[in-house]
């Protein structure tokens, strides 16, 4: 134990020197008493500030799996070391989580013990007026011909909004007794908060799923392309729904600065509420969710989905739908994969791009000139071997896994490209169809039309209302804590020489008063009534 | 007037505001150049929050300095007249019209008249002839960093930015800001003026020419500020304020609207990280001030540190982090 802990202590331990050194229940009382003291709620204020900032920095894996992946692969030396730290999750590691509760343990040691202080407090008269009244931060004194006791009759009336004890020959004034209630209802309603954001992240989930248009969707685990559930969530609770996405609309701006923006974003899900139920529309935009029984459905992304036919040699089909493309940028250049593990004699897999207007350059390549599909491309390259699906290892349906594949190549030894459109655009003097046939007998592919998808997230939170009531009445507590002055008047009137000497003094509790002003005015009316009573 | 005129009156307005600025700052400057040099008695208790008079003030006569801060104060309501013109022709300049606050040019733009015309507003109840030669100059800067730096054509809002939401949470983050950047300024002024009267008992050489008429104009500027507890005491009322008004735009509304634009209420994205760092900061810095051994200067460093989580969240996030933020546009 430091040397600096506070004398009490010091004379305690001094006294008690048959006891160990470290009574549990002296440490233990030490330990509170550290813990709960307003330093030390700074400076977990500050870690907990500091501690926030790597989740700004480094990509969170539940904020963005994908860039988070892609930062362990680029930083190979620091990933381990970041992982054990708890870096990529950062608000749910353990020495933030033990900041914020060790923030928790403070903040009731705080509250209660004031709560308890202000119970007694708040039915507390003023105190009693001190002898000595010039001594107080704010003092005036004024003498008038009017009678001591109707002065301070007077000063009773002026002093509306306070709570007023009269004495023998003077006042007693309190106000302000509802700031430390703003500022415990302040520091509970934190309390309150946390535990609904706790709650909410135990019996929660969130998923996304991707689904093109004419596409359906159960409300179960197994549909979902990434689901994110509480701790304590049950499965088994999912609400059980259904839709399915009838139409995706989306406004390119064709001219002007704005254009290639896009805007007025809004699908169209007929949707069943509970199996058997009866089926109802629905149209769900950016900002306007639709929410079945609680469980809300939002729409948070959109991209292309080229529809795509392979065939073998023989003609059969072996792979034929619509293949989710994501977009890159807001040109809406997408990357995708096909994988085939049907087509003979070997497994077949695509990569490549997906551009909704295609241009060309020599210098460029292909780039897409404008978001909307109007004139598109989908370029290309082939891999042919064991697409590893059989590995029993789970795979993204948006990564090809080429371990096991080697790439399709021309009789000049180059890369084979497919390069599809859906007219006949012409580049580079050679058109370019809408189905090509693979070389050595591997079939061909059609580009058969382009479908749209939705990225829809879904998710339920119990307890939604419980953390924003919290922060409402957080802020309502502030606003008390911040705006109500407290702060005590006496007023003294005596009989001096023939004259009523009037003393005003003030004392402001709180830590941004003008306390000056209020006397002032108090002074003035006093004054001014006792004039008028001069007069009469 | 069609919506091109409007985006070229905005402009227009902002160039002749930051006009007006300037003569402001130079009638200011002259203000305190004209002061006489003030015979400063050497500080009387000098403690973190100072009681009583620090320095003794000798009668002089002011009518020039009143003339220049009258003239100060005259073109700061004229450029703030200009700079409300501005910002609600930006608005007026959209197809279809929308609030104007769509990107970081426009925040700034408005952020930077919540400051002035929160500095006017409160000029004559708090005698802030003190603080105008910070605001004009510091609102005159901004003004330019942001027409150098960050302009952008006028486009519509998109999509995830239609919402009521956003008058609601942008109107008070603005308000927020402008308000936590007066409080700022007055922190700053207190660690300055504190400074100043630590090391006012050394002796220093005189300098001549026109380097010793500057120290000279700093002197005397530094001597009329306020004393330590009323500059402390406005910073606070500043701050108290802004903060929650703060907790509105941050954690009450901000949240409602990603709940409704994103599906959660609370994402951690950059943004919301450095919107909460800001909060604790100036949480620490109200219950700083509460507290023995942390009033005073150390306070007033905290709201400084705020403010710097507050700027670095508007700036650096959008510049350094902003790929990953959903906060890109603002």
């Amino acid at each position: 134990m430091s040397e600096g802990t506070d004398t009490t202590y010091g004379e305690d331990r001094n006294r008690a020197h048959e006891v160990a050194p470290l009574a549990p229940r002296e440490f233990g009382r030490w330990a509170w008493r550290q813990l709960t003291s307003m330093r030390t709620a700074l400076i977990l204020l500050f870690l907990l500030a500091l501690g926030a900032v790597p989740g700004s920095v480094v990509p969170q894996e539940s904020v963005d799996s994908l860039a988070a992946a892609r930062w362990r692969d680029q930083h190979e030396t620091l990933a381990p070391i970041y992982e054990k730290l708890g870096l990529f999750s950062v608000y749910d590691s353990p020495w933030f989580s033990a900041i914020y509760i060790l923030l928790m343990i403070s903040l009731v040691g705080c509250i209660l013990p004031r709560t308890k202080i202000y119970l007694t407090a708040m039915r507390a008269r003023p105190p009693k007026t001190p002898r000595n009244l010039a001594r107080l931060p704010e003092y005036r004194t004024f003498t008038t011909e009017a009678d001591p006791e109707a002065v301070l009759d007077r000063a009773r009336q002026v002093l509306s909004g306070y709570r007023v004890d009269r004495h023998e020959g003077s006042v007693a004034a309190e106000r302000g007794y509802l700031r430390e209630a703003g500022n415990l209802l302040f520091h509970v309603s934190v309390v309150i908060v946390l535990i609904g954001f706790a709650v909410g992240s135990l019996f929660g989930f969130r998923g996304g799923v991707i689904v093109v248009t004419g596409g359906t969707f159960a409300n179960t685990v197994s549909q979902y392309d990434e689901f994110d559930p509480g701790t304590l969530f049950d499965a088994g609770g999912l609400t059980p729904f259904s839709f399915s996405v009838t139409d995706f609309d989306v406004t390119f701006a064709t001219e002007g600065r704005e254009a290639g923006m896009a805007s007025d974003f809004s699908a169209a899900l007929d949707y069943v509420a509970t199996p058997g139920g009866e089926t109802r529309s629905a149209r769900i935009e950016v900002n306007h969710p639709l929410t079945i029984d609680g469980t809300k459905v939002f729409l948070i992304g959109h991209g292309y989905a080229p529809d795509i036919t392979v065939r073998d040699a023989d003609g059969e089909v072996v792979f034929s739908g619509p293949v989710v493309f994501l977009p890159e940028d807001t040109t809406f250049r997408s990357l995708g994969v096909i994988k085939v593990p049907d087509a003979s004699p070997q497994q077949l897999g695509f990569r490549g791009e997906f551009y909704p207007t295609a241009g060309f350059s020599m210098e460029t390549g292909p780039v897409t000139v404008f978001p909307e599909a109007k004139q598109p491309l989908l370029s290309l390259q082939v891999f042919v071997g064991d697409l590893g699906l059989d590995d029993g290892v789970p795979q993204s349906v948006y990564a090809l896994d080429t371990d096991e594949m080697e790439p399709v190549k021309r009789a000049d030894g180059r890369d084979f490209r497919v390069d599809l459109s859906l007219g006949e655009l012409n580049f580079t003097g050679d058109p370019i169809t809408d189905t090509v046939t693979l070389p050595d007998g591997l079939g061909s592919i059609t580009f058969n039309g382009v479908e749209k998808f939705v990225k829809l997230q879904v998710s339920r939170d119990p307890v939604d209302w419980l953390a924003l009531t919290g922060v409402s009445l957080a802020l309502l507590g502030l606003l008390g804590s911040l705006f109500i002055r407290p702060r005590r008047v006496w007023v003294a009137a005596r009989r001096e020489q023939g004259r009523t000497v009037v003393e005003v003094a003030g004392l402001d509790r709180s830590s941004g008063g003008d306390l000056a002003d209020e006397i002032e005015g108090l002074v003035a009316q006093l004054e001014d009534r006792a004039h008028m009573e001069d007069g009469r | 007037m069609s919506h091109e005129q409007f985006e070229l009156l905005s402009n227009q307005a902002v160039v002749g505001c930051a006009v007006f600025y300037f003569a402001a700052l130079l009638a200011h400057v002259a203000e305190w150049a004209a002061a006489r040099t003030v015979p400063v008695a050497v500080p009387v208790g000098v403690g973190a929050s100072g009681g009583g008079d620090d320095t003794e003030v000798v009668e002089e006569s002011t009518a020039k300095r009143d003339r220049f801060a009258r003239l100060g104060v005259i073109a700061t309501v004229v450029a703030a007249g200009l700079h409300l013109l501005a910002v609600v022709t930006r608005g007026l300049a959209a197809d279809p019209i929308r609030v104007p606050w769509g990107n970081m040019y426009e925040f700034t733009l408005t952020a930077t008249c919540v400051v002035t015309i929160g500095y006017l507003l409160l000029y004559r109840k708090y005698s802030l002839t003190w603080l105008s030669p910070i605001v004009t100059g510091f609102v005159l800067v901004i003004l330019m960093a942001d027409a150098l730096l960050l302009y952008d054509p006028v486009v519509r809002l998109p999509d995830a930015l239609e919402s009521p939401w956003l008058v609601i949470h942008v109107i008070a983050a603005i308000i927020a800001t402008g308000a936590f950047t007066i409080g700022g300024m007055a922190s700053a002024l207190y660690l300055v003026k504190a400074r100043w009267l630590d090391r006012s008992g050394e002796e220093r050489p005189q300098r001549a020419g026109f380097r010793g008429a500057v120290a000279a104009m700093f002197r005397n500027y530094l001597a009329r500020l306020p004393e330590l507890t009323q500059l402390d005491r406005f910073a606070y009322r500043v701050h108290a304020f802004a903060f929650p008004i703060w907790t509105f735009a941050a954690l009450i509304a901000g949240p409602i609207w990603a709940q409704a634009a994103w599906g959660r209420y609370w994402g951690w994205d950059p943004k919301e990280v450095w919107a909460f760092i800001t909060w604790v900061v100036y949480a620490a810095y109200l219950h700083a001030r509460a507290t023995a051994g942390w009033k005073g200067r150390a306070a007033a460093i905290i709201a400084i540190i705020g403010l710097a989580t507050l700027w670095f969240n508007f700036v650096g996030i959008n510049f350094f982090f902003g790929a990953n933020s959903q906060h890109s546009y603002a």
